[in-house]
């Protein structure tokens, strides 16, 4: 303290505005870190399907998609079984963004969005198509549910639009 | 005063209006409707039964009718499979043209070679991981899911038949999923042919109007092929080396 008294009043005030600065640098980052805990990781962004319904329940197809495919290629390749409900083929014509149609070119494509966000790589669409093969495949949108349709497209286009350099390949 | 219609004319005046509307809102809801329903059609459409083990699908190539120049079958093998239309010497190759020529007599001819989808095929004896089959109904394919790209089938194969996918591929056909470190060759079209559809080289050469490709099933007696092969003269390539060729050829 002693030594404190012999400094200058200037100095004084000078360490007194330091501290303060210190203090409320440490208190705006232990807030920031609660409003992360309590928002989470982004959620992916999802764009409805056109089918309406899915061959199987969302949540059984968020966990065993992968399954299903993989039984379903086994099938068609040494079996020659192809069932449309559950080829790829159909799955992507169902799922193929409104915008890039594609459910791989863009970071908001349907297969993108979500493998993102479960940090999963997906090899697919390194040997398969990613979007279907003729433009008829795309009636305009509108969910049986929601009826969403422009809202959801300007939405993904503004998230298009934050990432120019969305990479065309996964 | 004006005569008055009876009424059941009356009635039947009125559903007939009734009738017309609605015919006419049905038609209205189906040009609305359309593209949506013909993706849920698609979705529930039966699945194919399966290769038949009593099939065996085959070719016959009729060299006589096979015009020297005409690439019509490789053109649209190519685009049928999203291969490179002007392929560099590194790219993959299905299906080519080659000229014969008899040197005492300098006769020449003209004719596609591709996957022979033998019977007793040396590309499935060698593959190490079973990638290479053959399937129920004779056709020759690749598994790309197991497929390690060894090119082990390349070599055994005497009729240089399947290629090696050197580079990245961009922009494959839903129906031809291909990737780079995979071996590949001719699948006869085997989507089109669970479809119940010709393949792509077949439907092209009918088209140009040489009709010198026939494809069918080769156990059927009453298909066109079969009773082709049985009435006139047809070979098989490198027949010494007893693999049993499903596709023939006449004229060589």
């Amino acid at each position: 303290m002693r030594s404190l008294r012999k400094l200058s009043r200037a100095a004084q005030l000078w360490l007194l505005l330091v501290g303060a600065a210190l203090l409320t640098g440490a208190a705006l980052l232990l807030t920031a870190d609660v409003q992360g805990a309590t928002a989470g990781v982004p959620m992916p962004v999802i764009e409805p399907a056109r089918g309406g319904q899915c061959v199987k329940d969302p949540d059984y197809m968020r966990r065993n998609h992968m399954h299903v495919l993989e039984h379903q290629a086994e099938l068609a390749v040494h079996g020659g079984v192809r069932d449309p409900r559950l080829s790829l083929k159909t799955c992507i014509q169902c799922h193929a963004s409104q915008v890039s149609r594609s459910v791989a070119a863009t970071k908001t494509d349907f297969c993108i969005s979500c493998h993102t966000f479960a940090a999963v790589q997906t090899s697919c669409f390194e040997c398969h198509a990613h979007r279907p093969a003729n433009a008829s495949a795309f009636p305009p949108l509108v969910h049986p549910t929601t009826g969403t349709t422009a809202h959801l497209t300007r939405q993904v286009l503004a998230l298009d639009a934050q990432t120019p350099s969305a990479a065309p390949r996964p | 005063m004006k005569p008055e219609t009876p009424t059941s004319a009356r009635d039947a005046d009125k559903s007939n209006r009734r009738g017309f509307l609605g015919v006419a809102a049905v038609g209205l809801a189906g040009i609305l409707l359309a593209p949506g329903i013909r993706l849920i059609e698609v979705a529930q459409a039966a699945p194919s039964t399966g290769a038949d083990p009593k099939v065996r699908w085959g070719m016959l190539i009729d060299s006589t009718k096979c015009r020297s120049g005409c690439t019509d079958c490789v053109t649209a093998c190519n685009a049928e499979h999203g291969l490179p239309q002007n392929p560099k010497p590194t790219d993959a190759q299905w299906i080519r043209k080659i000229e014969i020529r008899e040197i005492r007599t300098g006769r020449t001819q003209s004719l596609p070679v591709m996957c022979q989808h033998c019977a007793e095929p040396p590309c499935v004896d060698v593959c190490p991981t079973g990638a290479s089959f053959k399937r129920a109904d004779g056709i020759v394919l690749v598994d790309k899911h197991i497929c390690i790209g060894c090119r082990y089938c390349m070599l055994a194969c005497p009729y240089k038949a399947r290629s090696f996918i050197h580079e990245p591929v961009t922009d494959q056909k839903p129906d031809a999923p291909r990737g780079k470190g995979t071996v590949e060759s001719c699948t006869m079209c085997v989507h089109k042919v669970d479809r119940g559809e010709q393949p792509a080289c077949v439907q092209a050469c009918a088209a140009a109007g040489h009709n010198a490709i026939i494809f069918g099933n080769l156990n059927d007696p009453q298909s066109e092929i079969a009773q082709r092969v049985r009435n006139i003269q047809t070979s098989q390539l490198r027949a010494d080396l007893k693999l049993d060729p499903s596709v023939r050829y006449h004229g060589i």
